[in-house]
Order: structure tokens, then C-alpha cells, then sequence
């Protein structure tokens, strides 16, 4: 066991083998020394980390109900205010609430209390683990899957490609709070996603991170390829390294020749529908959207 | 009732010897080749149970007790020093 890792979250917890979850989890923590408080709304971070009568977690944490991650980090950051009032808190000791959820609980069931806690420019750091789904209970389609992906609630079969909509603009719902900085990371780039982490510590206020994760289990690939599957989403432009900050769009990483979507879909079960006759017209179409998505971005950073 | 007198939720105190032995969970094991392993430690941080760390001799070392086999250590290797076996 590594022990500079292990200093938030210990090993012992039940995620599947091969999961990215506990890897984002130490990068984001490992990116500050100020003391965190954690809080984890019901997902799989959550079920798998706290398996009564053991809990994974070394430092402070609260599980809160699926809805209401924003809600409970706002309520934190209230007592922590007032604590600082009656002097409780030395003056300089910054303390970090750092909210984790799943895209269930943000993109969906959770958006209305983050975007309270957003609006009311409450201090913490929320970082979403984006596995495209709710994978905690077998994969339904939440408002992240992508269009095409075959899920527990929208089969692939011979009516149907599998997802019909396209996945939420999230990014864009939460720069629309005015919030100072909101970066969009990968778990395969953890440099990436230490650099972003770092830079979202040194701040105030509201704070978001959103981090693909791909899942062994439901995206249906090998459990030792998370790495070499979210790489490729970043270099096929699926999933574009970018941030913003104070206004100001920045690009991460890019590459003059993307890969085409083709090489990042054929690699997981969850896609393998669209290989049969007949896919290839909703493959164009997500090929589309990408290019479409990309030219969005590149016209938002030469703003 | 003032609020230091509310009663408490349940709380959990970190405790390693409660956790559940994921080493069991293991079908395949990843074995380091001492020689090859250049200790770049790029397997560290992509681990998902942080099992591996640097021996004495700043080559990767793996704690079997934690291992669940998924095998991205051998995965992300850049000298191949990471093989899977059949766990025996």
C-alpha cells in the first residue's frame, strides 16, 4: 500500500477492479495540504467507499442523499463561516469542502441544489466523476450517456440504436452561474486533472471539476483499459481538455489530426450495436456532433 | 434543544482491519520483472487501491493484500515490466 496515496482514501473499499474513481478521488485531494472536508452524495464512490462497518475515508466525510450535494456542502461552508465568527477557526486556516458525485447526482437528481449552492457563490470545490450513466444500479441512461450508447433503459436492438438524445451541455449550465472557474478533465490525464485541481484550491468561491470516468463494468471493456479508453476519447475530440477561468476559455490539449470516433466507440460493448449494418449512418451523425461540439469550443477560446 | 445537544448520526471511525480482503477478489496477478521496472512510478497513481509503492531498491512493488488483478498497472507500463498471471 502506497502511504503518500493512501493519506485521504484508503485502500479496502469495493470498487470494481480496474474502477478510475479512487484514482481522481487522491489526485483532487492529493492537490492541496489544506485540511478537506468531503462530501459524497449516493453513487458509486459512496456505496463502495463507506461499506459498513468500514469506511475507506481518513479524513472528514459526509454522505448526503442523491439530490442534495450542493445543499450539504452550502451548509458546511455556513457552520464554517460561522465558526470563523466566534473565533473558533483561526483567521488564515482555510478549510476545503470538496463535494464528489456521480453524473446521476449532478447532471440530473442533484442539479437544482448545485445550482443553488453555485448561485449563492457558496466556498467549495465540486467535482463530478462522469461515467456516463447510473452505473451504481446496473446502468440506466442519465442525462450525460452520449446518443447511441446501449443502456439497462435504452436497449439497442433491432428498433432501436440505443440512447436517442444527445448527452447535456452541463459545462455550460454551470459556467452560466457566474462562477469564477469550471474546467472539463479526464482521468486518463491525472497530470491534467492534478494541474486543474491545484489551480481550483487556490481560489474562493464556487469551484467545478468534471471528470470522465470510464466504467469497466458498463461501458463493457476489459477491467485494464480505463486508461488507454478515456486517452482515446480525449484524442478522438469526444471529450475535449478545457477549462474556464474568470471568463477566459482555454484549451488543454489538442491535436492537429483527431482520431476518428469510430476508434474510441469500438473499444467498449456498450457501442458495438453501431458496427452492425445500419450503423454507420448514427456514426456519421455522432462524428458530426463532435466536429460540430469542437468548432463551439475553438470559437469560444478565440472569443 | 440548542444544537450541541442533537443527537448524532452514525459515524464510522477509519479501520483498516475492517475492510474487506479485496486482495481475495484476485484471479489474475500482476508480477513486476525486477529488471526490467524502471521505477518511473507511472503505475502509482492510476492504481485503484494505491497498492503499489517503491521497494528498497526504487522498484515497483505490489501489496497483494489490496491487489484486485484488474491489470492497469500492466496496461499503462512503459517497459512492459508489468506482467498478468494466473493467480495461484
Amino acid at each position: 500500500m502506497n502511504e503518500k496515496l493512501t493519506k485521504h482514501l484508503a485502500p479496502g473499499h469495493s470498487t470494481c477492479a480496474g474502477c478510475g474513481i479512487p484514482a481522481i478521488v487522491r489526485t483532487v485531494l492529493g492537490a492541496t495540504d489544506d485540511p478537506v472536508i468531503v462530501v459524497s452524495v449516493t453513487g458509486c464512490l459512496e456505496v463502495t467507499s463507506t461499506l459498513y462497518p468500514y469506511s475507506a475515508w481518513k479524513v472528514p466525510y459526509i454522505h448526503s442523499a442523491f439530490e442534495n450535494g450542493g445543499a450539504t456542502a452550502a451548509g458546511i461552508d455556513g457552520a464554517i463561516k460561522a465558526l470563523r465568527k466566534r473565533n473558533k477557526i483561526p483567521a488564515g486556516k482555510k478549510i476545503q469542502v470538496v463535494v464528489f458525485a456521480g453524473d446521476g447526482g449532478t447532471y440530473d437528481i442533484g442539479l437544482q441544489s448545485l445550482s443553488g449552492a453555485l448561485e449563492r457563490q457558496h466556498d467549495f470545490l465540486y467535482v463530478c466523476y462522469d461515467n456516463e450513466a447510473y452505473m451504481n444500479t446496473g446502468g440506466q441512461r442519465s442525462g450525460a450517456t452520449p446518443r447511441g450508447a446501449d443502456t439497462e433503459t435504452t436497449p439497442a436492438g433491432k428498433k432501436s440504436f440505443g440512447k436517442l438524445e444527445k448527452r447535456k451541455d452541463l459545462m455550460s449550465i454551470v459556467i452560466a452561474h457566474h462562477l469564477k472557474y469550471a474546467a472539463q478533465t479526464n482521468v486518463a490525464y491525472l497530470a491534467d486533472l492534478k494541474m486543474k485541481a491545484k489551480k481550483a484550491f487556490a481560489l474562493d468561491g464556487p469551484r467545478f471539476l468534471l471528470v470522465l470516468q470510464p466504467c469497466t463494468n458498463l461501458w463493457k471493456y476489459p477491467t485494464s483499459e480505463y486508461v488507454r479508453i478515456g486517452k482515446m476519447a480525449t484524442e478522438t475530440n469526444f471529450w475535449p481538455l478545457w477549462e474556464y477561468f474568470d471568463g477566459k476559455y482555454k484549451i488543454n490539449w489538442a491535436t492537429e489530426n483527431p482520431k476518428p470516433i469510430e476508434d474510441f466507440l469500438k473499444t467498449q460493448g456498450r457501442f458495438k450495436h453501431l458496427f452492425r449494418p445500419s450503423g454507420e449512418k448514427v456514426i456519421a451523425e455522432m462524428q458530426k456532433e463532435v466536429n460540430e461540439e469542437w468548432k463551439r469550443l475553438v470559437n469560444l477560446v478565440q472569443i | 434543544m440548542d444544537w450541541e445537544n442533537i443527537e448524532e448520526g452514525a459515524i464510522i471511525e477509519h479501520d483498516l482491519k475492517k475492510s474487506p480482503r479485496t486482495g481475495d477478489w484476485r484471479y489474475m496477478k500482476p508480477q513486476v520483472d525486477k529488471k526490467t521496472c524502471l521505477g518511473c512510478g507511472n503505475c502509482f497513481d492510476v492504481c485503484p487501491e494505491a497498492a503499489i509503492d517503491y521497494d528498497s531498491e526504487r522498484k515497483a512493488d505490489i501489496d497483494y493484500d489490496v491487489c484486485k488483478g484488474c491489470g492497469v498497472c500492466a496496461t499503462v507500463c512503459p517497459k512492459k515490466a508489468i506482467t498478468m498471471m494466473k493467480n495461484t
